[in-house]
């Protein structure tokens, strides 16, 4: 059933500040829209909630990104494109590109952006296991200020997010310290352009120290960072059993969960075994 | 939610329209515009039918609020036609049998001469990477990908008086 197109609104506030002035003034009522790869979808199909929408395309405040000697920042505008484009990006944070390069195809790349990959707040979503495995940090703000926040901390359940209505994410932060580590991301769907993921793997290891990070899209509520499984690793204990315990995999029309548990756990094996 | 002027510039010409600001702007060029070459496909930024330029980025116009192109450049597959190189790129598509039904072809062209100016020597698999956002229902996408090489191939050749 398609959409009334006069039933919405719209608004494109041209400064940050305009825009959290618009989310503060009434609670709710105003939903961000940045590339609009996931929102426009549902508008066409006549799913979306909301009547209300605030354009933050055109917000050059969270565009750019910058690299410092410690971290590099990213405006949570930066599209998938933005990111294949950017050297240090590719070099120091190859599992970001890998995800960047499997979502969608150019198009979607052109507009579809990190900080709606994750408010957006799919499980399946191939980004947000990269982030987390990068220990992303986030950062949210309203006219009442800023926080950062572990972006590990952000998913509290299905579509279920830290983020109150008044505010924006505005940043991500990803620590460069990793560089050296070996990196690994799979995507298991049925192509590798334009499809939603059965299974979504991000793993990091460190070579020297033997640090483990592992997380995994599509295989729980949320994108979900397995520290139990990364503890079982530390404590040379079976990490495929703390696997099993910690995935919670459902069944639907991309696949079931006894595909997708199996699936992950090779995933898990051969990234610990395949040196 | 009354409508609003939006201004757009499509193909090189100039417009001022009269809009909801949630209309897509893909129903903008079809219905307005009367720009039909733009196809209405699946709506949902999957098979590429909708594909235009806006300011230089290849984009699926189902899921642009034409607000968001306020003040933009945009070309269709009606404004590509102008580009030299396009007419090399259909013909490759033709001698090569990349079309059959057609509908997916105004897709595939804009998303084969964005590949090829940005990397006028893909690889196979860049190929396919560049069309990746395109489906076509009818050719199985071998004569596809060989209708782009070989477009970039007669595209690096010297051009003949034209």
């Amino acid at each position: 059933m398609r959409a009334d197109v006069g039933a919405y609104e719209l608004r494109s506030p041209s400064q940050l500040h305009e825009a959290l002035t618009l989310l503060s003034s009434e609670h709710g009522e105003w939903k961000p829209l940045a590339g609009g790869t996931d929102i426009m979808v549902l508008f066409a199909a006549g799913k979306l909630q909301h009547r209300r929408f605030m354009s933050i395309w055109g917000l050059n405040e969270l565009r750019g990104i910058h690299v410092s000697e410690h971290d590099v920042t990213l405006g949570s505008l930066t599209t998938y494109s933005e990111i294949l484009k950017h050297p240090l990006l590719r070099s120091e944070f190859p599992l970001l590109a890998a995800s960047a390069a499997e979502t969608g195809g150019v198009a979607t790349q052109n507009r579809g952006t990190l900080g709606g990959n994750i408010v957006n707040a799919s499980p399946a979503a191939d980004t947000p296991p990269v982030l987390l495995v990068y220990n992303a940090e986030i950062e949210l703000k309203s006219l009442s200020g800023s926080r950062w926040l572990p972006y590990h901390d952000f998913h509290k359940g299905y579509k279920q997010i830290l983020l109150a209505p008044d505010e924006l994410l505005t940043r991500i932060r990803l620590p460069r310290s990793t560089s050296t580590f070996k990196a690994e991301f799979r995507k298991v769907g049925a192509r590798h352009a334009q499809a939603i993921s059965k299974v979504c793997f991000a793993g990091l290891r460190s070579l020297d120290t033997g640090e483990v990070r592992v997380a995994f899209g599509s295989m729980a509520p949320v994108p979900l960072r397995c520290f139990r499984t990364e503890a079982a690793i530390r404590a040379k204990k079976d990490p495929a059993t703390a696997l099993v315990e910690e995935l919670a995999p459902i069944t639907d029309l991309r696949s079931t969960a006894a595909y997708r548990l199996q699936v992950a756990k090779n995933l898990l094996a051969t990234f610990l075994h395949d040196d | 939610m009354p409508k609003q002027q939006v201004q757009l510039r499509v193909n090189g010409v100039g417009y001022n329209l009269n809009v909801w600001p949630m209309e897509r702007l893909l129903d903008v060029l079809r219905h307005e515009l009367q720009l039909t070459g733009t196809k209405d496909g699946c709506g949902e930024g999957e098979c590429g039918a909708c594909l235009v330029m806006l300011n230089g980025n290849l984009v699926n116009s189902c899921l642009v609020p034409i607000l968001q192109a306020d003040g933009a450049e945009v070309t269709t597959i009606e404004g590509a036609a102008a580009d030299r190189d396009i007419a090399r790129i259909q013909t490759a598509f033709i001698e090569h049998g990349g079309i059959q039904c057609g509908f997916c072809t105004p897709g595939m062209v804009m998303s084969a001469l964005d590949l090829l100016k940005k990397n006028p020597r893909p690889s196979e698999m860049e190929v396919r990477a560049g069309l990746a956002g395109c489906l076509c229902r009818c050719t199985g996408y071998v004569r596809i990908c060989e209708s782009v090489l070989k477009a970039s191939q007669i595209l690096q050749e010297p051009r003949s008086q034209e």
